[in-house]
């Protein structure tokens, strides 16, 4: 854990603020002078009320009557310093708040854009969990000492105030000031050491806690239906117990450091008063000097302390500030080309050579086939032969390794931004719904009208429950589309693709969790539109389709079937199944089975009778 | 569907007394505590009391009376001293009892939401479930931690620093009242103000962190469909208004803040000006009159926390709320317990009884159920999406009781049986086959949990798992990811399978256990099955009627209704939903 403040954390840390002090210039000086003004006024107001003892206050006692000069001076100073120091820190905690949140915003859009930009290869490299954690606590911990940071810098101004302040009306007092101050800031520093690490830890914990009650609770129906509440419980009941320890922790270093940080001060008050006493019988001081002194004890006390919160957050920052980095300086974007595959006709779709491989091991191994401007083809292929893969490098989610995919004769590389996503439309196996409308979910931006959109509901068999939905498409899906069952969003999905008249369409296993009549209405609704499309010489759409299913498979003007990585044979469906044992075995695995069971019937049969 | 939570109206007041009721670690040694909170208090007043000492009594003959200086500074020195022991000491023990009480009140929570039958009925709201037993118990702790020590604290402060004022002089003490009353009055105003910035705070938040999900998890889409700048744009706008919010609740801080300096500067001069009038007529001496000017600073912070220590004495009455609407709300399914009747082991049979179902408030989903199945029987269920297959697993599995009605396991109501007992008779495979972050062998060994690893070896090999497991890179070793991401859907199946495999239950039931599986691999499946729950009874909810046409007999569900039941090979000659249903997938299925 880096939670150890080293020199060179804090060389980093320091750095790391001069960042922000860098990109937010003005705001910071505003900042830094509102709280300069504060920490000005704070001395200010001590020395305020130690003329006013000494001249208002002290005279009147000793002669019995009111210096009304004096007095009236005395509140216009004493509030007057007291509404300085009230603009001071208006101003530096609402400057303060708008630096630091200004940053985290920053980094946010910067770190989102990254993902945005950075290839789906990259994606694949990192957990979900870490990328929104990078865009969240790191970027709110990178910037977390900007908070007390105005403060911190108005009070090295106060204490140099104080100092001189102290040093002019007594320099014996002075010291006093001099052993006490650094000492609450050291303690203060030391408190701030032992509590961070402390802390984080805690606040590791809590994370783990929470992780358990998620997973636990997610996996509810799990642990139900086996009957394991109990060891569940005792699973949370451990990580919560080492929270509990954790805290307790936290609390005996707080319990010991917070008490002393109070004592000293009031100590500090207390020796002033000592020494002040032999120093006002040796005619080195006045009584309201004295008593001025004091004052500043009792106020300088607290904000002092600033300076280690700011020094305790660094390391933290420091942390969240480098994953932040990295993320912003991860490279390997997408290079895009300038040709643009224009018109409504449609795409061929050539793939040859093609191989990838996540990491080291290869999934795709010199695929090679075509699939002819119009025509619709179909990936076949048991579970792990790479169709899923080979799909997102035909919209060049990922680009190959080895070899080329070509739309319309142009390899996918060579087109320009953009130019893919107007011409073809995936349907992922995995659907994913925004926090959006249905429209805004179906148009993603685009301008489709209505009568558009719900052709598209229609072909996507969403029609019926779009229309009953509370705002049919105005209606808000949720985040990720939790209102919806997994067959509705799947069916928004679909439709998105549709709506859109791609000149390829690709459906990746896109109709699992629809209903097998739901899913054969929209099939043929698909071959009905290219037949229809056909005969009018107009916008039909070539087609791949990934699928195990013979409803799907039979639509297709031709198969290819994929194993292991490596395209085994392609051909039309009765081609495949005539002479490819692997196709076979896969796509009639019922069918046998059934034949195969009643030879097993008519075989008992047979015995019965016999016996 | 609203999760049902006995979340009364009770008042703030009656809420805490009943927490407090629930968490006896708490309540041990709490007057200890508050004892050592009062004299740790008292260390406040040292300060003006030996300013006022060092003026009146040591500089009252014009030359310092050092001895009785020192007298009075050692004194008060040593009183610092020990009020900050008693601080240390009071700190540790609040932390103590807080995090021990609180802990257990987590656990308790945490148990008693599995035992809720929301869990497995409503997957949208787990994450507020989770909140109950994570944030909420923090928000708790945080306030007996720090809010509510300070409003015992600053009470205290008041307290003492009014006692000393009203000994030295009641017309300054009253001045220095009429002064804060105002701000005093205001403050549950600005309170307002605050919790609404917060809550905006916290509402936009939400949104900044749902709208940065979607570039992570929505990549592929995003990429697909071009609609990168969209999504920035989008996601742009959610941190600028989660920034603006934030910054809105900060200018609420950063003005309410500093009010206090002011009205306490007004309360320092109005000490001077009346103070002196007062000194003149010799109702109050010099030092007294300067002690008053620095024990007002004792009503600066007070109030100058005032309005964060009420929003968290808010937020922490209404995680007790939250944390206690989960702990009143009884158990929807009860487990009878040690009264409950242990089945004996062996083929089971199941009886349903004129048995109906609806969720609360909402339509019947089951109507009048009555079927029975006899041990060693092997059943399929089959129907469209929301003809009630799945509510009628999951009143087998008593995950729910019926509305009306009784289901009966071996001639015991499913009620009256033990939850140690069903569940180790009865286990159902789930359509979504959950795992848990760890290894393969960790997540088998969920179904049996001192299973060896020949065990599970030898229950995959029965199951035709064998070749499977052998390919994997690292076997039984494999991790698996979070919710088991890092496998295939249909991956996932396998494991579920094979961990209920394991638990060696007498009653299987498959829920669509093996949809995501491919044909060839689900057809083994089916056959390993076939021969490993012979002599057992068997239930499947098909989505591939293929399932179908093995079983003994077929429940055919429509609308809630069982209206079909018999072999496969007589169900298909007779026109109905089951005839319809063989069609559509023959026509699907076939080549």
């Amino acid at each position: 854990m880096a939670t150890k403040v080293t020199s060179a954390v804090m060389r980093q840390g320091l750095r790391v603020l001069g960042v922000a002090i860098r990109t937010e210039k003005t705001v910071f000086a505003a900042a830094v002078i509102s709280s300069g003004l504060y920490g000005g006024m704070t001395v200010a107001s001590a020395w305020a009320l130690g003329w006013a003892t000494e001249n208002a206050v002290l005279p009147a006692f000793a002669k019995g009557e009111i210096g009304a000069g004096a007095l009236w001076i005395s509140v216009l100073l004493l509030m007057g310093t007291a509404l300085l120091k009230a603009i001071g820190v208006a101003g530096r905690r609402i400057l303060a708040g708008v630096l630091q949140y200004r940053m985290q915003a920053r980094s946010r859009r910067d770190v989102t854009k990254q993902y945005l930009r950075l290839p789906l290869a990259w994606h694949h490299q990192h957990p979900t969990g870490q990328l929104l954690s990078n865009a969240s606590a790191d970027a709110e911990a990178a910037w977390a000492p900007l908070a007390p940071l105005p403060m911190a810098v108005g009070v090295i101004v106060m204490l140099v105030t104080a100092a001189v302040a102290m040093v002019l009306t007594d320099p014996v007092l002075a010291l006093v000031g001099f052993l006490i101050f650094p000492a609450i800031a050291v303690l203060n520093l030391v408190y701030q050491r032992r509590l961070s690490p402390l802390a984080t830890h805690a606040q590791q914990l809590r994370a783990e806690v929470s992780e358990i009650a998620h997973e636990s609770f997610d996996g509810a129906l799990v642990v139900k239906t086996l009957g394991r509440e109990d060891l569940e419980t005792e699973r949370f009941e451990r990580r919560a117990h080492e929270l509990r320890d954790a805290n307790i922790a936290v609390g005996r270093v707080r319990g010991l450091f917070d008490p002393m940080l109070e004592a000293l001060p009031t100590l500090g008050v207390l020796i002033v008063l000592m020494v002040g006493a032999v120093r006002l019988s040796g005619g080195s001081i006045n009584s309201g000097e004295l008593v001025q002194v004091a004052y500043l004890f009792t106020l300088l006390s607290f904000p002092i302390r600033a300076l280690g919160w700011v020094l305790a957050e660094l390391p933290r920052s420091v942390v969240g500030w480098q994953r932040v980095q990295a993320v912003l300086d991860a490279t390997g974007s997408m290079d895009y080309g300038q040709t643009r595959v224009p018109g409504s006709a449609p795409a061929g779709l050539q793939v040859s050579g093609l191989s990838y491989a996540y990491g080291t091991a290869e999934v795709l191994h010199d695929v090679t086939f075509d699939v002819p401007a119009g025509r619709t083809v179909a990936l076949v292929g048991p579970t792990g032969s790479g169709k899923s893969t080979l799909v997102q490098t035909l919209v060049r989610l990922v680009d190959p390794d080895k070899g080329e995919v070509r739309l319309d004769g142009v390899d996918l590389r060579e087109i320009a931004y953009g130019g893919i996503a107007d011409a073809v439309a995936l349907v992922p196996q995995q659907t994913f719904l925004f926090d959006d409308s249905v429209r805004g979910n179906i148009a993603l931006g685009l301008d489709f009208p209505d009568e558009d959109v719900w052709a598209a509901l229609r072909l996507a068999q969403a029609d019926g429950f779009v229309a009953k939905l509370p705002s049919a498409l105005d209606t808000k899906v949720g985040e990720r589309g939790t209102t919806l069952s997994g067959g509705q969003r799947q069916r928004i999905a679909l439709a998105r693709a549709v709506v859109r008249r791609p000149r390829l369409l690709i459906l990746d296993d896109a109709t699992s969790s629809v209903d097998p009549q739901v899913e054969a209405k929209i099939l043929y609704g698909l071959r009905d539109l290219n037949a229809a499309a056909a005969g009018e010489q107009s916008e039909a759409a070539t087609v791949v389709v990934v699928a195990y299913r013979m409803a799907t498979i039979a639509l297709a003007d031709e198969v290819v079937y994929l194993d292991h990585g490596s395209v085994v044979d392609r051909g039309t469906h009765e081609e495949l199944l005539d002479r490819c044992l692997g196709y076979r075995n896969l796509v009639t695995a019922y069918e046998r089975e059934e034949a195969e069971r009643a030879a097993i019937v008519a075989d008992e049969e047979e015995e019965e009778v016999v016996a | 569907m609203s999760v049902a939570f006995q979340d009364s109206g009770r008042s703030a007041l009656a809420t805490v007394r009943h927490g407090l009721s629930l968490t006896p670690e708490f309540r041990k040694g709490l007057a200890g505590t508050l004892a050592l909170a009062v004299v740790a208090t008292i260390g406040k007043i040292i300060v003006p009391i030996a300013v006022q000492q060092t003026i009146d009594t040591g500089l009252k003959s014009g030359k310092p009376d050092i001895s009785y200086i020192s007298m009075a500074v050692l004194l008060c020195a040593a009183a610092v001293v020990i009020t900050a022991l008693c601080g240390y000491v009071m700190n540790v023990r609040l932390y103590k009892a807080t995090e021990a009480s609180l802990a257990t009140l987590r656990v308790r929570g945490f148990r008693h939401v599995h035992d809720l039958s929301v869990l497995t009925q409503n997957s949208e709201r787990r994450g507020a479930l989770v909140s109950r037993v994570t944030n909420d118990i923090d928000q708790i702790s945080n306030f007996m931690q720090w809010g509510g020590l300070m409003i015992i604290v600053a009470f205290g402060q008041l307290l003492v620093a009014t006692a000393l004022m009203f000994v030295y002089s009641w017309q300054l003490t009253l001045l220095v009242w009429v002064c804060f009353i105002p701000l005093m009055i205001a403050l549950p105003r600005f309170q307002r103000w605050l919790s609404t910035a917060y809550t905006t705070v916290r509402e936009r938040t939400g949104d900044m962190l749902a709208a940065v999900s979607e570039s992570v998890v929505g990549a592929a889409v995003i990429r697909a469909y071009g609609s990168e700048r969209r999504t920035s744009d989008r996601i742009d706008t959610a941190i600028n208004a989660n920034r603006s919010a934030q910054v809105r609740a900060q200018k609420i801080v950063g003005l309410v803040f500093p009010l206090t300096e002011i009205v306490a500067a007004a309360a320092i001069a109005g000490i001077v000006l009346l103070g002196v009038r007062l000194g003149i007529s010799g109702d109050i001496s010099a030092g007294k009159l300067v002690a008053f000017l620095f024990l007002v600073t004792l009503f600066v912070s007070p109030l100058q926390i005032a309005t964060e220590v009420l929003n968290e004495a808010q937020n922490a009455v209404a995680g007790w709320r939250r944390v206690l609407g989960v702990l009143d709300t009884p158990p929807d399914v009860a487990d009878p317990g040690a009264e409950g009747v242990t089945l004996p082991r062996g083929p089971i049979s199941v009886t349903f009884e004129d048995v109906h179902f609806a969720y609360p408030g909402g339509a019947p989903v089951l109507h009048e159920l009555s079927v029975s199945i006899p041990p060693r029987t092997r059943i399929a269920v089959v129907g469209e999406t929301g003809s009630g297959k799945t509510t009628f697993a999951k009143l087998l599995t008593r995950l729910m009781d019926p509305v009306d009605g009784r289901v009966t396991v071996d001639g015991h109501d499913l009620r009256d049986v033990r939850f140690s007992s069903l569940r180790e008779r009865i286990v159902m495979v789930p359509q979504d086959g959950f795992l848990f972050d760890g290894t393969l062998a960790e997540n088998i060994r969920f179904g049996r949990p001192h299973a060896t690893d020949e065990e599970i070896s030898l229950a995959m090999t029965e199951l035709g798992l064998a070749d499977w497991l052998e390919g994997l890179p690292k076997g039984l070793a494999t991790p698996v990811g979070q919710r088991g991401e890092s496998l295939s859907a249909g991956e996932r199946q396998l494991v579920a399978l094979a961990r209920a495999y394991l638990a060696d239950p007498d009653l299987l039931l498959l829920d669509e256990a093996t949809s995501a599986v491919d044909p060839a691999t689900e057809v083994r499946l089916a056959r390993a099955l076939e021969g490993v729950t012979r002599g057992r009874t068997a239930i499947s909810i098909a989505h591939r009627l293929s399932t179908a046409e093995n079983a003994d007999e077929v429940f055919v569900f429509d609308a809630g209704r069982l209206v079909q039941r018999g072999a496969h090979a007589d169900l298909v000659e007779e026109p109905g939903v089951y005839a319809e249903l063989h069609a559509s997938w023959v026509s699907a299925a076939h080549s």
